[in-house]
């Protein structure tokens, strides 16, 4: 770990945001987009409607465009992990390689094979089984998420392992243990509030057929199948949303603080509704934490512990220690961390003179500590908290877009059944300026979870700043770039041919 | 079942698991084959159009190998991921970029407003064409050959040679072994438009294209043989699993298991004879038994850089860093719920063919381009 190098860890996670963000620009879309337009062409096999075919093909084609540069962006952050955080890649890979390999088997195949089906298959195989492949494209891309998923749930709650000295790493005693309520909930919360970005996305295309008045009759059925589903979804993302938190609020207490922002831990505390925080405010002083606030008394208590009167721990008791609460400090974790540690090394030292007795004892000096392991690797506490404001803001203002979701579909599908959406002008705008916001609230998750786990890559047991390859930073900043510039390039290409396609319209019916 | 196999049983198992995934994706990368072929096949835009369609319909399952691949080696050897991918930096960043541009290339090209044009997806699909199987034959090349990385008491890796993996580039046998890779591409890409699409024009061009690329192939796969056979080859002492350096062991290697030196020597019968057949018999099925031998040939390969007590990832900065199949594998638990897993892969297969057959069924013609909404 000599080269630990500030600099090589933050280029590194730079690109590895850089290349998850830009791919989860398409994910939701494939995710989501999948299943709509299984659900019409299952109308189109039922009622042999030819309007039915076309309002499939149309969202197909577009489905088509994404999912392409959805692969294209995809491929590296598998490779990634390898590339860039090759020492992680070594420390859990005994577990984590898993899923990944059983994403490709799984999924990936389904997925590839049946999509010739789905795009080409139209003349060369029966309409049932043409239908059959367009589900189980949708299929293959959610059993994608799924592995991944568990995979980077894993990340957040480490569970089934034990750490083996001999190899220095964390290696797999339970597989199902691994696939835990934490990566369940995560695949649910995932997949649902992606199915709610797609469905914002078909609505706000119709939304601007119906203000063209253009193709109408398309735009309508479209816009009530989306609708509905997005509905659904959206309710199912504010559930499984809530036991996302729960879980976050019993496995990861500094995630949790971090999205309310709260510095004291108190009894009966209470949920945030709106507030301006504090820019100057740090665990470690006496400011103010927020310059304004609405909060919901007792609701965080409520939220994570199912007990209005919990006690819901702060930044300051998960760092400076909070005794009344049985929470250890920083500094006694550190301490007991870096004793790991130093029993690592010796035990390998004693290993190499064939010592069994040395072996033996720094052995169980090390699994007394190992809980502490990874904090071992830090000098200064305050290092080890996140970024409050950026993980408070994301956190609330996805939230806010959930509910605004809700609403906005609720409002469209009474609109739809009463038949009044055409004329509603407003709405139908706010529906077409949805889809970026929507893309918004996704990307604001993902900003919760992954910067909220900070400074940890595998929750408390290995820091980031130990998980990078043994890369100059030079090399890092260079192939950034060479993403940055790469990547907008083709984000800029699969735009505007989208535009163009939805211009197109879809085929008129005969 | 799995459970009561020694560790290195299964490491055994997965190396050859590994293998055979390897193998299959030099086969699948007659796609990559096709797309250094569509200027010189092609003559009108009628004809690249055929070409790209018809190695389009299949891209996207190289593709997934590639990256199942990468995940099984992730999950079986993941000493392997971490060092190789960690360390040879730029060799997997050139390959991962040219797979990049490949993959939105076929949906975007045709469509309008598409930005670069459409020239410039077709280059896109050329560069990948040439690039994957060059640094991929390459970069195995290595497994051979060795790179300079240091693995410490932890198992962290260091790669040693400031060029990050593109020093590989400068040594003859694995460069040997890269064109190697890229000609045998071109003959499946040329074997595959024979197979799938019914022009004549495209037909005659292919069997030109089977026939200068079979004589490339012979010349660089040739020398790269006697390279391999003449050699000192990196041995793994069973009991005390040091490494040492052994004169000509890899050609120890196939006379010590004859089963491979045996498959070896069928599966470079059967790419031949697919070969003749396309050429002589003017059937167009010779794809088949070249893609079968393809991957036995391949196989057999894979077989002599891992397996009878040898170092797959040597190290020539440090001996003892190099990587065997018994210093880099997952857990014996990790490999034994793999083991489960992979028992769905004749399913895998089983539907790909099954799909496969439905899509093939009907060559591509210039009448299904013009009536199909949906082209590439």
């Amino acid at each position: 770990m000599n080269h630990l190098d500030l600099s090589l860890v933050d280029w590194s996670r730079g690109q590895f945001a850089l290349t998850a963000i830009y791919h989860w620009f398409f994910v939701p879309l494939t995710l989501g987009l999948s299943f709509i337009v299984a659900f019409m062409e299952t109308m189109y096999v039922r009622t042999g409607k030819e309007e039915w075919k076309n309002i499939t093909k149309f969202w197909m084609t577009l489905f088509g465009i994404n999912f392409a540069i959805g692969v294209a962006t995809g491929i590296i952050l598998e490779f990634e992990f390898g590339t860039n955080w090759s020492n992680y890649s070594w420390i859990v890979g005994d577990i984590f390689g898993a899923p990944l390999a059983i994403e490709g088997i799984f999924a990936f195949f389904l997925e590839s094979t049946f999509i010739a089906i789905m795009f080409f298959g139209w003349n060369k195989v029966s309409k049932n089984f043409h239908l059959l492949s367009t589900w189980l494209v949708a299929i293959g891309s959610n059993l994608s998420a799924l592995w991944i998923l568990v995979a980077n749930a894993w990340m957040q709650y480490p569970v089934g392992m034990h750490f083996n000295p001999d190899t220095a790493r964390n290696e797999m005693v339970n597989f199902w243990s691994v696939i835990s309520p934490v990566a369940i909930n995560k695949f649910y919360h995932t997949v649902t509030s992606s199915y709610m970005v797609a469905a914002i996305f078909v609505v706000g295309i119709s939304a601007w057929f119906l203000l063209k008045k253009r193709n109408i009759e398309f735009a309508k059925k479209s816009m009530m199948l989306a609708s509905i589903f997005g509905l659904l979804a959206s309710i199912l993302t504010a559930t499984n949303g809530d036991r996302s938190a729960e879980l976050v609020a019993q496995k990861q207490p500094m995630k949790l603080a971090a999205m309310e922002g709260l510095y004291e831990g108190k009894n009966g505390a209470g949920l945030i509704v709106f507030a301006i925080h504090n820019p100057e405010k740090k665990f470690d002083n006496e400011k103010k934490d927020y310059l304004f606030k609405i909060e919901i008394p007792k609701a965080l208590s409520m939220l994570g512990f199912k007990d209005p009167n919990a006690f819901v721990p702060g930044i300051k008791d998960l760092i400076n220690g909070n005794k009344e609460n049985n929470i250890p400090s920083a500094d006694e974790k550190i301490i007991k961390g870096k004793i790991a540690i130093d029993a690592l090394i010796k035990y390998k030292e004693a290993k190499k003179i064939n010592d069994q007795l040395g072996q033996e004892k720094q052995k169980s000096i090390l699994e007394a500590n190992y809980k502490n392991f990874g904090y071992g690797y830090f000098k200064d506490k305050t290092d080890l908290v996140p970024n409050v404001p950026l993980v408070f803001y994301s956190f609330h203002i996805m939230v806010m877009l959930g509910f605004f979701f809700i609403f906005l579909f609720i409002t469209l599908v009474i609109l739809l059944y009463r038949n009044k959406i055409e004329n509603k002008k407003i709405l139908l705008r706010i529906a077409l300026w949805s889809i970026p916001l929507g893309y918004l609230a996704s990307q604001l998750g993902w900003v919760v979870a992954e910067v909220g786990r900070q400074p940890w890559t595998i929750y408390e047991i290995l820091p980031t700043i130990a998980s990078t390859s043994h890369l100059s930073t030079g090399i890092v900043q260079t192939t950034f770039f060479l993403f940055l510039i790469l990547f907008t390039i083709l984000l800029i290409t699969e735009i505007r041919i989208m535009l163009k396609q939805i211009k197109t319209g879809p085929k008129e019916n005969n | 079942m799995f459970e009561n196999l020694s560790l290195e049983t299964l490491q055994i198992i997965w190396w050859m698991i590994v293998s055979l995934l390897g193998s299959i994706l030099v086969f699948l990368m007659f796609v990559q084959g096709g797309q250094t072929l569509i200027f010189q096949i092609a003559k009108t835009e009628d004809e690249r159009t055929m070409l790209i369609n018809s190695i389009g319909r299949k891209w996207d399952l190289t593709f997934t190998t590639l990256v199942t691949f990468g995940g099984a080696f992730f999950a079986s050897f993941p000493l392997f991921y971490a060092t190789s991918f960690g360390g040879a930096y730029w060799v997997w960043i050139v390959i991962l970029f040219s797979f990049i541009i490949q993959a939105v290339s076929y949906e975007y090209r045709k469509k309008a407003n598409n930005f670069l044009g459409q020239k410039t997806f077709e280059i896109f699909l050329f560069i990948n064409g040439i690039l994957a199987p060059l640094c991929i034959g390459t970069a195995v090349g290595t497994f051979f050959t060795g790179s300079a990385f240091y693995i410490n008491d932890m198992n962290l890796s260091e790669w040693k040679n400031s060029a990050r993996g593109l020093e590989a580039l400068l040594d003859y046998r694995n460069v040997t072994l890269g064109i190697s890779v890229y000609f045998l591409t071109r003959i499946l890409g040329a074997q595959y438009f024979i197979s799938s699409i019914n022009d004549e024009q495209i037909y005659k061009r292919s069997k030109i294209i089977i026939k200068k690329n079979a004589y490339y192939f012979t010349i660089f796969f040739v020398s790269f043989l006697s390279f391999l056979v003449k050699m000192d080859g990196y041995a793994v002492n069973p009991t005390t699993h040091e490494i040492t350096k052994e004169s000509t062991k890899y050609l120890h290697n196939l006379i010590q298991m004859p089963v491979v030196g045996f498959a070896f020597v069928i599966g470079a019968l059967l790419v031949y004879a697919g070969i003749f057949l396309n050429l002589l018999k003017d059937n167009i099925r010779g794809i088949w038994l070249t893609a079968l031998g393809s991957i036995i040939v391949v196989f057999s390969l894979f077989m002599i850089a891992g397996l009878n007590h040898t170092a797959f990832y040597p190290s020539n900065y440090d001996l003892q860093s190099s990587l065997t199949i018994y210093n880099s594998s997952s857990s014996h638990f990790t490999l034994t719920t793999m083991s489960y897993v992979a028992k769905a892969v004749p399913l895998v297969v089983a539907y790909i063919w099954y799909a496969w057959k439905s899509m093939n069924k009907k060559s591509i013609d210039n009448d299904e381009m013009k009536e199909n909404e949906h082209v590439y």
